[in-house]
């Protein structure tokens, strides 16, 4: 009997045998990723001190049950005794864990004030999530930074392209979680973010910065962090929010104070248009068929370096999913093979908005 | 302390009954109003409705075996994974415990039948139509809805007609829940057998007073929270459009009001069926019953005063976040009693481990392993990293499957020779637990280290260093969900045996319905009550 239970326990094992074997594989799969803001380190600590906890209590309370089931066993003969309550014991277990309860509770909220504290931000942007991408926009704010960025907006689309999702190319080293534009922010600075969303409720979370705060449409909430390290973050939408809730992630660029100035300063004069692109569409602005003849079908009328062809609705399809702006945009500031404006930046944005509208109009 | 019977009052259970009409065929299920027949059919429904979910589970996890889309398409991932949590609450889980309620209740407390057969037989009946809509649902244009089982709008206002069904099978379910808990309550606090203090119900019976209290609380609350969802949608009203003046947080206060007590409706009748296998299988009384009725009573009550521990991340007030936080931790004191008092019941015993006892092995241990994943889950800080990611997929699964599923299948072997009159074949059940148990393991386990590594949940895919614990993860769902069917063959080779199982095939067991009544139980339980002293 003895024997088939540790045969039992040794299945029960392999289960665990598997992991043990990945764990030597690559650690870093096993836990939080690496901590770069205050905020993320206080959670991962608190982290490890609620499970080193919680195993030492399972270590007790299992080794008891362990106990009893090889110990107490009738087929070793093991008689019942006939205790059925025990009220020194009844109240040692009820308020032994009140206390560790406490001593948990306290560090906790000592990271929740901290986490929550917004204050005095060196510069702020506000977050939108739309069905199905992120808008960013670098808002007038008080702050050291204040002013370096004012009023620089974008649009941050994935960029992994349909084929490696369906299969039909071999996947990139960050696979669903890259975007066309990335979100740049200085190193070292308090960043508040602002967030909203325009459709359904969207989550912007980055795990290394120990973010994740829910968009709400029509309200605002906030978050904040201070990255400690340039270098490239990667996160994505935490909420349901429909069909390509999969695939709307977020990069962060963490740069040095200075080069970000740097982007700045070309983002302001260039973005500053963009901002209302349907808008210049909307006021008749842009000359669709005349520029694309002129311009876009030195590509797209044939299908030049992977350029979906003029008219080619299989080709168009998955692209005119990802919404108008995201396309507009696109054409804006270039993607893959195309430049920014097809290369002529001379181009007035409302006649680049034009032509992607009689290009999509013309794919449905 | 578990009824002291009075023997002397041992009467014939012979009882024909002469004067009873009972319809053969299809129309004796149609129209019964027997407690036992109602209870036989809320258990194959539940069967039924849990292939059905674990189906969609298993499109879930052969799309999540590696990354990319292959076999569904996101919009059809989305329905799969909200048809699969409304089908494993609403439609399997919950049913299977009114199921145990409507067999056991009456027998347990030395009644006849429930108070209100007729509403029983009604409660049942609602069940079928409900299920047939969510189902139909994914056939109608625009299908399911994808929105997740929490049904949050937004989201669930731009849904198809799909939607729409969705919310009749809520509103359904309710009623159906509804009627079920006011007959519970109604049958425990009436039809009790002389002498059957409160204080002297077996525990399962105590666990289904309170939850029956529970249903009726909160599920008129998740009716409201669809309704509005539905004049939104198509009667012009905007209580979660910002738009006009709504809030879509507004929706999710709701939801969880009902949500977080949903929780424990589906874990309290577990922990009353296994206060009832522990103790029989150690032959040893329950230790400290009266603290584990309190436990489940202060959970209850807890219950209530903690939803927005599931909205952490909506940015709620500082001050709420910290409320919810410690009363959540709170909760984490009637659950260790709980756990506490089931060792001390096996501690000094004479254990056995038959089929039963090692179902409920398995639901302490792993159930205990989902309390603290809890606990972490509690912390805000912690939370705030992992809410919506696979660890809260972990965690909800070792309390819904490893705790509720595994207790309600070590009911099933319990019960199922009193229930059929045959004994069921005690290989195959073991090999069914340890099936069960490890691929349960494989599955859930490692989606914990998805969960920490970022990894979000309702994704359709996802970035390739998420591979290998996926595989796992499938590998083992596959063969969790292939293991059912082995329980549906040692089931129905059960009922089929010709082989007499005795009266009381457990030597510990000490409820009336195997101290007093026979095996098969008789159609009618209890005609004459028995005196408990
Ligand atoms: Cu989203
Ligand atoms: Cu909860």
């Amino acid at each position: 009997m003895i024997k088939t239970l540790f045969q039992k326990i040794g299945a029960g094992a392999l289960t665990m045998l598997v992991p043990g074997m990945l764990w030597a594989q690559d650690r870093a799969k096993w836990n939080f990723q690496e901590p770069h803001t205050s905020v993320a380190r206080e959670m991962y600590d608190l982290h490890t001190i609620v499970l080193v906890i919680c195993v030492v209590i399972c270590v007790g309370v299992f080794g008891a049950m362990v106990y009893s089931i090889v110990y107490h066993r009738k087929s070793i003969g093991h008689k019942a005794a006939h205790f059925h309550e025990n009220t020194t014991v009844e109240i040692l277990w009820t308020v032994i864990p009140i206390f560790i309860l406490i001593g948990m509770a306290l560090p906790a909220t000592k990271s929740v004030l901290a986490m929550r504290d917004t204050s005095s931000p060196d510069m702020t942007i506000k977050v939108t999530g739309y069905q199905w991408k992120w808008g960013y926009e670098y808002l007038k704010g008080e702050g050291d930074l204040a002013g370096i960025a004012d009023g620089v907006q974008l649009f941050s689309v994935l960029s992994t392209p349909r084929e490696q999702i369906y299969g039909n190319e071999p996947k990139g080293e960050n696979y669903l979680l890259e975007v066309d534009t990335p979100l740049v922010v200085p190193v070292g600075k308090k960043v508040r973010v602002l967030l909203t969303a325009n459709d359904v409720i969207h989550a912007w979370w980055v795990p290394a910065f120990g973010v994740k705060q829910d968009a709400v449409p029509g309200f605002i909430r906030d978050s904040w962090f201070k990255v400690d390290k340039p270098g490239i973050y990667r996160g994505q939408c935490a909420e349901l929010c429909g069909k390509e809730h999969g695939f709307m992630p977020i990069v962060v660029e963490v740069v040095e104070p200075a080069k970000f100035a740097e982007w700045a300063g070309k983002h302001k004069t260039a973005a500053a248009p963009v901002a209302s692109t349907a808008a210049v569409a909307a006021a008749g602005g842009g000359d669709g068929k005349g520029t694309y003849e002129k311009v876009c079908s030195v590509c797209h009328a044939s299908g030049v370096a992977g350029a979906p062809k003029f008219g080619d609705k299989v080709a168009w399809k998955p692209r005119i999913a990802t919404g108008a702006d995201a396309l507009h945009n696109s054409a804006l500031k270039g993607k893959n093979a195309m430049p920014p404006k097809g290369g002529m930046a001379d181009l007035p944005d409302g006649d680049v908005v034009a032509a992607v509208d009689y290009m999509m109009k013309a794919a449905k | 302390m578990s009824a002291v019977i009075g023997h002397e009052h041992d009467h014939d259970h012979d009882h024909a009954h002469g004067h009873e009409y009972h319809p053969g065929g299809l129309m004796r299920w149609v129209k019964t109003t027997n407690h036992k027949d109602i209870g036989t059919m809320y258990l194959w429904f539940s069967f039924v409705m849990f292939l059905t979910g674990g189906f969609m589970a298993m499109v879930i996890r052969a799309e999540l075996f590696k990354p990319g889309m292959q076999i569904v398409n996101p919009e059809v991932f989305n329905q799969m994974t909200t048809l699969h949590g409304l089908i494993m609450v609403f439609g399997a889980i919950m049913p299977a415990f009114v199921g145990f309620a409507n067999w056991l209740i009456p027998m347990q407390i030395g009644a006849p039948d429930m108070a209100f057969p007729r509403m029983n037989n009604w409660s049942f009946w609602l069940l079928p139509p409900a299920a047939l809509l969510l189902i139909i649902s994914l056939f109608v244009p625009g299908g399911a809805p994808g929105v997740g089982w929490t049904l949050y709008a937004p989201l669930t206002v731009q849904q198809g007609m799909g939607m729409d069904l969705t919310i009749f099978a809520v509103h359904i379910l309710g009623m159906s829940s509804i009627m079920g808990s006011i007959n519970i309550v109604t049958t425990i606090l009436n039809l009790r057998a002389p002498g059957m203090t409160l204080m002297k119900m077996p525990l399962f019976v105590w666990t289904w007073l309170i939850t029956a209290y529970l249903l009726i609380a909160v599920m008129p609350v998740f009716a409201g929270a669809v309704t509005m969802t539905l004049t939104d949608r198509h009667f012009g009203t905007h209580f979660f459009n910002a738009a006009g003046g709504g809030d879509p947080v507004l929706y999710q206060h709701i939801f969880w009001f009902f949500g977080h007590p949903e929780v424990y409706i589906i874990a309290i009748p577990a922990f009353g069926v296994v206060s009832q296998v522990i103790p029989a299988f150690s032959r040893k009384p329950l230790f400290g019953y009266t603290s584990m009725v309190y436990a489940v009573a202060s959970i209850a009550i807890l219950s209530f005063l903690v939803w927005a521990h599931h909205m952490y991340t909506t940015g709620l007030p500082v001050t709420a976040q910290l409320y919810y936080m410690y009363a959540t931790m709170l909760i984490a004191v009637p659950t260790g009693v709980k756990v506490f008092n089931w060792v001390a019941t096996m501690w000094k015993g004479s254990l056995t481990f038959e089929t039963p006892m090692l179902f409920s092995l398995g639901f302490l241990f792993l159930f205990t392993i989902g309390g603290f994943s809890g606990l972490v889950l509690s912390i805000v800080p912690v939370d705030i990293q992992l809410q919506d990611t696979y660890y809260v997929v972990a965690h909800f699964h070792y309390v819904m499957v490893a705790g509720a599923l595994f207790s309600a299948f070590a009911g099933i072997y319990f019960w199922l020779p009193k229930w059929t009159g045959h004994m069921y074949d005690e290989t195959l059940g073991k090999v069914h637990f340890w099936l069960s148990f490890i691929f349960f393991n494989m599955i859930f386990f490692v989606q914990h280290f998805l969960g920490l590594a970022g990894m979000p949940r309702r994704v359709p895919d996802y970035a390739p260093q998420f591979t290998d614990f996926n595989m796992i993860s499938s590998i083992g769902a596959f063969g969790f969900g292939l293991s059912q069917l082995l329980f549906l063959y040692v089931v129905i080779k059960t009922i089929r045996s010709h082989e007499p199982a005795p009266q009381k095939p457990w030597e510990g067991a000490d409820s009336l319905e195997w101290t007093h009544l026979p095996t098969p139980a008789p159609y009618h339980s209890f005609v004459t009550p028995p005196t408990v002293k």
